[in-house]
């Protein structure tokens, strides 16, 4: 993949760049990089590795160890549906074969419009009104098959602009 | 003319609620109203089934409402809400009287929900720093003595005595030239069911970096870190905000309200690892690797943070803090039974009517919890089992409801109170399910690094299919339990030692559910 912009190398550079002093800075960055793309592209490895002065393996062993971590672009939205166990009590097992449906796609996936990826996560605290349902940085409570729908239509609904 | 205060939380709950929403139509009511209204962003009390749980300031005290969606607020300002009417169905009368709330000893929540969490006003008009000025005052040894008394364990799960961490550390030499000791916040509350560490960040933000400062000043480290795992934004977002305002103002950083004495501290992300809860795997990954947990000993209090001596608390240990230092560690052990003093924060989830936080003396039953406070499921259906401490925790069956909430009599039973946090399921759970789930977990969270929790996890799965596709169900049992055995003792963390709890709780209080034929006649 070489899919990489000179904007983006120029802002994965410079996220190296601000951060790399920090102690312990690679996790910082990773996020950093991530925050702004979307996803960790393995360009980025060999200008982290040089930074921190260490190998790329070393970079790649910590991307691929935290599930967070995605080395490939996302879909528009980020759908993160919890799957412990406090959310299995109210129907997360439920929710989760809803989505996959509605979706047409499993966890770890993108849907073909790249409009979804779906990721599956292990509490978000949210543990007395699930299941939980997690948009971006927006967290949702009591999601069940209905409110899941209602979500994905919000979110692929675009305005209408009126001239 | 002074602005009518009403309150809608900011917590993670209220806003997954629609507590943003509310807020703006309570806003643009009130304008359209010509009412000079003030919308404050509280925390959360606690009281989780009424989010979002609107409060208006009265002079006999906040009047509640909840659970207040988008199209109450028309109705609600129709049926005199400025004034604390109580006519309204949602009307709870005034907060502090809910039983819910009446019936708790709330130490460490004392603000949970009555203040702006990032007011540094509201902070200090409700005891803020009362103990950070109390520990300057003190020598360190006094400040650690003064936690010893109070008898706090670690909230985290392990329940050491936080005194004597605290001792290992102000007595550790550094390394040769390097003197640097840090403070490390365990914010990584991953257990499922347990929301008292997010609740204290965004509820009470100051109290947490209080916390810290005084563990900072007790053991001589100037540096702190919370370890904060990504799945909460919100908490995110306002420890950001609060640590650079309890900076701005001289509580943090250099010269701390003229002391001369410095602590720093800084918010670092997690990347969704359950493994960065155990705390070497959690220094392993704040110093930038992999979360491969470390072997102990060196303890972390000796060899930590990049190999100097570190304290590593739990957010609720630290948050406990700032009232040890205030009104003497003695006021604090008066709370509790036997060796668990102080108080305990528990938090109903699941398949319940009436979740939240339940900050009480240690000693309630978990029945009385469950019903008294809980209410019984949300479902209507009965209670069957309940997963107490996370995903690494036992399953109860009615037979152990009454066991005492204490660490002790937990253990006697074969489980574990861990982070307090309490998980109900009604009688459709199908216990081989959630066994099966425990070790599919421990596939996924495992850091990978000792082979009875990397294989014995694999292999745990497999097992449990067989078992409940009818596959030669009695060796298949006993090699369950061979796996189990080896997981518990041979597994370099309580990831792989711990996963063996949910599973043999399972097994041993719900048979039925293993059995395929049982399983049909059950769930249909």
């Amino acid at each position: 993949m070489s899919g990489l912009t000179e904007a983006d190398r120029t802002a994965v550079s410079t996220i190296v760049d601000q951060l790399k002093s920090k102690p312990g800075a690679l996790l910082p960055i990773l996020h950093g990089i991530q925050d702004r793309l979307g996803y960790i592209p393995s360009e980025a490895v060999p200008l982290i590795a040089e930074a921190l002065q260490q190998t790329a393996a070393e970079i790649h062993g910590v991307i691929s160890f935290y599930h967070q971590f995605r080395t490939s672009p996302p879909g528009r939205h980020q759908l993160q549906i919890c799957r412990a166990e406090a959310c299995q009590a109210r129907g997360a097992r439920e929710l989760e074969a809803h989505a996959k449906a509605k979706l047409g796609i499993g966890y770890h996936q993108t849907s073909p419009d790249r409009e979804f990826s779906l990721e599956p996560v292990y509490c978000l605290g949210n543990c007395a009104c699930g299941p939980s349902v997690r948009v971006g940085d927006e967290i949702v409570g009591r999601v069940d098959a209905t409110r899941f729908d209602q979500l994905v239509d919000e979110l692929t609904t675009v305005p209408l602009e009126v001239k | 003319m002074m602005s009518l205060k009403i309150f809608v939380p900011c917590d993670t709950t209220a806003l997954a609620l629609g507590a943003d929403k509310v807020a703006a139509e309570i806003a643009a009511e009130a304008a359209e109203r010509g009412a000079a209204v003030e919308v404050v962003r509280n925390g959360s009390r606690g009281l989780f089934w009424l989010e979002p749980l609107v409060e208006v300031e009265t002079a006999e005290g906040r009047v509640a409402y909840g659970p207040v969606a988008v199209r109450d607020v028309k109705e609600l300002f129709d049926a005199g809400l400025l004034s604390g009417g109580q006519e309204h169905p949602l009307c709870q009368g005034l907060t502090e009287q809910i039983p819910y709330l009446a019936k708790q000893q709330r130490l460490t929540f004392a603000r949970a929900g009555i203040t702006d969490p990032l007011s540094l006003e509201d902070y200090q008009a409700h005891d803020g720093f009362k103990g950070l000025r109390k520990a300057l005052q003190s020598s360190p040894q006094a400040i650690v003595d003064e936690v010893k008394a109070s008898g706090l364990r670690g909230r985290g799960g392990a329940a050491f005595p936080t005194g004597i961490k605290w001792q290992t550390v102000l007595d550790a030499q550094p390394d040769g030239e390097q003197t640097q000791k840090y403070i490390v916040c365990n914010a990584d509350e991953g257990d499922s069911g347990t929301f008292a560490d997010r609740m204290v960040m965004e509820a009470d933000p100051y109290m947490l970096i209080e916390g810290m400062t005084i563990a900072g000043l007790a053991v001589g480290a100037d540096q702190g870190y919370i370890y904060l795992r990504s799945e909460y934004p919100v908490a995110h977002r306002i420890l950001d905000q609060a640590i650079e305002k309890a900076e701005a103002a001289g509580f943090l950083g250099e010269n701390i309200l003229g002391s001369g004495r410095t602590f720093r501290l800084e918010v670092r992300l997690g990347a969704g690892a359950y493994i960065c809860g155990e705390e070497t795997s959690l220094l392993e990954s704040l110093e930038g690797k992999r979360g491969l947990v470390r072997a102990k000993p060196p303890l972390p209090a000796l060899v930590g943070l990049f190999g100097q001596p570190t304290v590593v608390n739990n957010v609720l240990s630290l948050a406990a803090v700032p009232f040890i230092l205030a009104e003497g560690g003695q006021a604090y052990a008066d709370y509790g039974m036997g060796r668990s003093r102080g108080t305990l924060p528990m938090q109903l989830a699941g398949n319940i009517e009436r979740g939240g936080l339940i900050e009480l003396a240690f000693g309630m039953s978990l029945r009385e919890l469950m019903e008294e406070f809980g209410g019984g499921t949300a479902s209507g259906r009965p209670i069957r089992a309940v997963q107490v401490g996370g995903p690494l925790g036992a399953y109860l069956p009615e037979s152990q409801w009454d066991t005492p909430l204490d660490y002790e009599a937990f253990s006697a039973v074969g489980a574990v109170l861990g982070h307090g946090g309490v998980v109900v399921f009604d009688d459709t759970v199908d216990m081989s399910e959630q066994a099966r789930f425990s070790m599919e977990f421990c596939v996924e969270e495992s850091c990978g690094k000792c082979t009875p929790c990397r294989i014995g996890s694999t292999r745990g799965v497999e097992v449990i299919d067989r078992i409940r596709n009818g596959e030669r169900p009695e060796q298949n049992l006993e090699l369950l339990g061979d796996l189990c055995d080896t997981m518990e003792f041979g597994s370099l963390c309580a990831m792989g030692g711990m996963t063996p709890y949910p599973v043999r709780s399972a097994l041993t209080h719900f048979p039925e559910d293993f059995n395929p034929q049982g399983r049909e006649a059950d769930h249909g």
